[in-house]
């Protein structure tokens, strides 16, 4: 095995990944990054995104506004001094990413534009067209470019962490060219390594976002938070399940029912609002747990669209008029052309509620700093519990820069404290059992199961479980089915031997990460009796303060179902109030 | 739903068992809208799990997925199976580009290309970020915009007659991406860049073919940004050469 000795080995170069690396070579050319990622920086799943970025920096809005906007949004269940701090910084970071060249969106006079998005009081989301996520990756990527200190692993695949004297002390990772296995020693390290949605069956997701990282922090010992909290968004293309952005009702589209009716009004978000006027905080500029939640009462009542590929309400933009769609809107044109066969310039274009953003994840703090000491986590693995229970779209690719640049600080910080050793012989240990785990999976034979049979099984299970709405007897099923699964994934046999690009071996790795997490969705969600946010139980309707204005730990219990614990929500000034998304809304 | 039956004729190469590349065939029977990613996903997980190929958004975002369809580069998630109906699809690595396994491409030489054309804002002074933002017009962003589109997805590489004779080249995105720092109001880069640019592999190679614009799925255009870039690159050279030369 190869040994690389590093200063801070940072797993995953998407937006966090790579904020989080040029922060510390900016500051610190004297300390060695190791940036290690399972696909070259610019395919990390921030390319997908599409709507934009929150941060105040217009005379009208205020750094108040914003934290009342995240902390209700997210059902109060975000930590207020996470909010506080991100909002301060949020625009800041995206100036840094201007001054970077990023290509934002103007305003006539030349400074940057910002649009109206869901959740949101003000217009606050900076965009770059609808290609914002990308814009913001592409530029970090070709930045980093001129830091000689970080040197990149690009097409590296984690497996786990490695643990001695009580804290993190590096990865094991495997070159995927060569299946070759590296020791990767550090003094921090920060997991960047992206959400889970690949868990569920129809999703946003790209097919890198299987919680490589958050399952490896778990397997480690460090408990994952709030893990039920999955973000339903409401407009997924039918069949893909690619993403039509918030920014399309930003700009003034609505949704419609069969009838072509605007149902959101019959869910506590009206009054309707004038075609071409989109009011904020209101009708389709509500968040997206309501808009998702509308979807499955008008499919109960059956006010929904059958389809081959499920029940469908249209997203209707036709009044936009193309010129107004092709400046602000012209991926949404190009994906609605190419992958449903429909012109949002002139008709409206059929969607359905999509698996979009997992809010849990790793448990961190306001440092990003993990339980484990020498473990940090920034970006959509970790939970720093700024979006609570309900993101509001727009602030996670802000989420992505504040704590990368915090996180950079207090790795560096930690690394430079630690003065012993690497704890060499236990490392090699455990590097060896990890070379030992992954021989085992190639190298047997017999098994019976597939990895794509687990896999639909378990994204099925979950769907009709743990999807929008809940109840004790559907996640206990869940339970049972990922449970069961767990076992089975033991059954599985890879037919490719290969040491060169291996994915029939990524991939059950993969799927082994998933089915642990999937686990945490399930138990957490059949634990909080209550609704809040996104996670809605049709047994236990109501908000319960009392009982659950909590987050959720989930810790490995090997081959048991996880330990389920509860953690404190930091308050500080706002109480839990009414989510209130009617018209008149303050 | 109605099918599009296809037959998937596959590169296949595992440089640990392998002596040579080789076609292998598969039959799928493909839904309508599919993409010819689908199609392929659709072996991977039901046909034959050793098949090796990148792909992860399938929105035509993330620039993994580019092969040889047919014999043209393309990204696999946006081309669509209708288009192939009834006919045997012939799909292969990115030309031009060795081959690390079965549909999987080295792509180091293009990470090379890319850095040293230093892709990123480059400035004499640096604005404080408590000044706030460079202002830029909507006129200045149109400039190299479309430049900016480039998803690094290859598929110029594989079409560019000059890159197959000459692997120096450093290439049309890379280029193009020089070019659209070069044109940002905001950077002060190009004397520095020129030097890149202007060595034999660089922006003169360039034959002016087109066949790099046409194949780019993303309309980036990198044909006009070379052909943009020769007129900077002399006039630089010229400005250069009469001790004037800097932005
Ligand atoms: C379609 C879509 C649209 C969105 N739009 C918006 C929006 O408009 N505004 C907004 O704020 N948010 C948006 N989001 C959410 C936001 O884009 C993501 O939460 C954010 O980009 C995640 O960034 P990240 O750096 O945490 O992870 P990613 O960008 O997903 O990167 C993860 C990295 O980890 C690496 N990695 C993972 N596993 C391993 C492993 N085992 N070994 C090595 N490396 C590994 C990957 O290679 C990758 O580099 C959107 C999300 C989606 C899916
Ligand atoms: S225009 Fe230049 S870069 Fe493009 S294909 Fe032709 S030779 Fe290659
Ligand atoms: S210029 Fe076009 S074809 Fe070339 S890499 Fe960029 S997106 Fe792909
Ligand atoms: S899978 Fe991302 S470009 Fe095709």
């Amino acid at each position: 095995m190869e040994l690389i000795k590093t200063d801070i080995a940072i797993v995953g170069a998407g937006g966090a990944g790579l904020r989080t690396a040029i922060a510390v070579a900016e500051s610190n050319p004297d300390l060695k990054v190791a940036l290690i990622s399972k696909v070259y920086p610019m395919r990390s799943h921030t390319c997908a995104a599409e709507g934009g970025a929150a941060g105040v920096i217009k005379p009208d809005d205020s750094l108040e506004l914003h934290f009342n906007d995240t902390v209700g949004g997210g059902d109060w269940l975000t930590d207020q001094d996470v909010v506080e701090y991100f909002v301060n910084e949020a625009p800041k970071e995206l100036l840094q990413l201007e001054h970077w060249g990023c290509p934002w969106s103007r305003e006539p006079n030349g400074s940057v534009g910002v649009r109206p998005f869901g959740g949101m009081k003000i217009k606050r989301t900076w965009f770059a067209a609808d290609k914002s996520g990308f814009h913001i990756l592409h530029t970090l990527f070709q930045t980093s470019l001129k830091c000689p200190t970080i040197e990149r692993f690009d097409e590296f695949f984690s497996i786990d962490l490695l643990m001695a004297d009580g804290r993190c002390q590096g990865v094991v990772a495997m070159e995927m060219k060569s299946g070759r296995l590296f020791q990767f020693q550090a003094k921090a390290v920060v997991l960047c390594s992206g959400g889970a949605g690949r868990m569920f069956p129809f999703s946003t997701n790209g097919a890198i976002k299987t919680g490589d990282g958050t399952a490896m922090a778990y397997r480690a010992g460090v408990p994952t938070k709030d893990m039920e909290f999955v973000q339903y968004h409401p407009t997924g293309l039918l069949a893909t399940g690619i993403l039509l952005t918030e920014g399309c009702r930003g700009e003034g589209g609505v949704l419609r029912n069969k009838d072509g009716y605007r149902y959101l009004q019959d869910y506590g978000m009206g009054p309707e609002t004038p075609l071409g006027e989109p009011v904020l905080k209101t009708m389709e500029l509500g968040p997206r747990d309501r808009l998702s939640q509308a979807f499955w009462h008008e499919q109960q009542k059956g006010n929904t669209i059958p389809t081959p590929w499920g029940d469908s309400t249209h997203l209707d933009m036709t009044h936009l008029g193309e010129k107004h769609i092709d400046e602000r809107l012209p991926l949404v044109r190009e994906l609605s052309i190419i992958y449903a066969g429909v012109d949002p310039v002139k008709e409206p274009v059929p969607i359905r509620p999509v698996v979009h953003y997992m809010m849990g994840g790793i448990h961190t703090n306001i440092d990003a700093e993990t339980p484990v000491s020498g473990l940090f986590a920034v970006g959509e693995c970790a939970c720093a519990s700024l979006n609570g229970a309900n993101r509001l779209g727009s602030n996670s690719l802000t989420e992505l820069l504040v704590f990368g640049k915090r996180a950079a600080k207090n790795a560096v910080e930690f690394a430079r404290k630690q003065n012993s050793e690497a704890n060499e012989s236990e490392l090699k240990e455990q590097a060896d059992k990890a070379q030992a785990k992954v021989r085992e999976l190639v190298q047997k034979s017999g098994g019976t199961e597939s990895i794509a049979g687990l896999r639909s099984e378990m994204a099925k299970s979950l769907e009709e479980g743990a999807g929008i709405y809940r109840t004790e007897e559907t996640l206990q099923q869940t339970c049972n089915t990922i449970a069961d699964l767990r076992k089975r994934y033991a059954g599985i046999e890879l037919h490719d031997k290969s040491n060169v690009f291996n994915t029939d071996l990524f991939q059950a790795l993969e799927l082994g990460n998933m089915l642990e997490l999937a686990q945490t969705v399930a138990e957490g969600a059949l634990a909080r009796k209550e609704s809040r946010g996104s996670h809605q139980r049709l047994d236990y309707e109501a908000r319960d303060d009392e009982q659950y204005l909590k987050h959720t730990l989930a810790s490995y219990q090997g081959e048991e179902a996880p330990r389920i614990d509860y953690h404190d929500v930091v308050i500080t000034k706002s109480q839990p109030g009414v989510r209130d998304y009617s018209g008149g809304a303050k | 739903m109605s099918e599009v039956q296809l037959e998937l004729e596959i590169l296949r190469y595992d440089p640990e068992k392998d002596q040579e590349p080789h076609f292998k065939t598969y039959q799928v029977a493909c839904r309508e809208e599919w993409m010819i990613l689908d199609a392929v996903n659709h072996v991977k997980d039901e046909v034959d799990t050793t098949l090796s190929y990148r792909w992860s958004c399938h929105m035509a975002v993330c620039g993994s997925c580019g092969m040889m369809i047919d014999g043209q580069p393309k990204l696999a998630c946006k081309a669509a199976v209708k288009d192939y109906a009834d006919k045997k699809v012939r799909i292969e690595p990115l030309a031009n580009f060795p081959i690390e396994r079965d549909l999987v491409v080295v792509q180091d030489d293009f990470m090379e290309k890319l850095k040293r054309v230093k892709p990123y804002i480059i400035r004499k002074e640096e604005k404080p970020i408590e000044e706030g933002e460079y202002k830029q017009s909507p006129a200045d962003l149109k400039r190299f915009k479309q430049f900016t589109l480039c998803i690094n997805c290859l598929c110029c590489y594989a079409a560019c007659p000059e890159y197959a004779l000459t692997p120096e080249f450093v290439g049309p995105a890379a280029l193009a991406l020089a070019h659209r720092y070069n044109a940002d109001s905001r950077d002060q880069g190009l004397a520095e860049r020129h030097k890149e640019i202007s060595k034999p592999e660089g922006v003169w190679d360039c034959s002016f073919t087109d066949t790099c614009s046409i194949a780019c799925p993303k309309h980036v255009d990198p044909a006009s940004a070379l052909q943009q870039l020769k007129i900077t690159t002399t006039v630089q050279w010229y400005k250069e050469l009469i001790g004037m030369g800097d932005k």
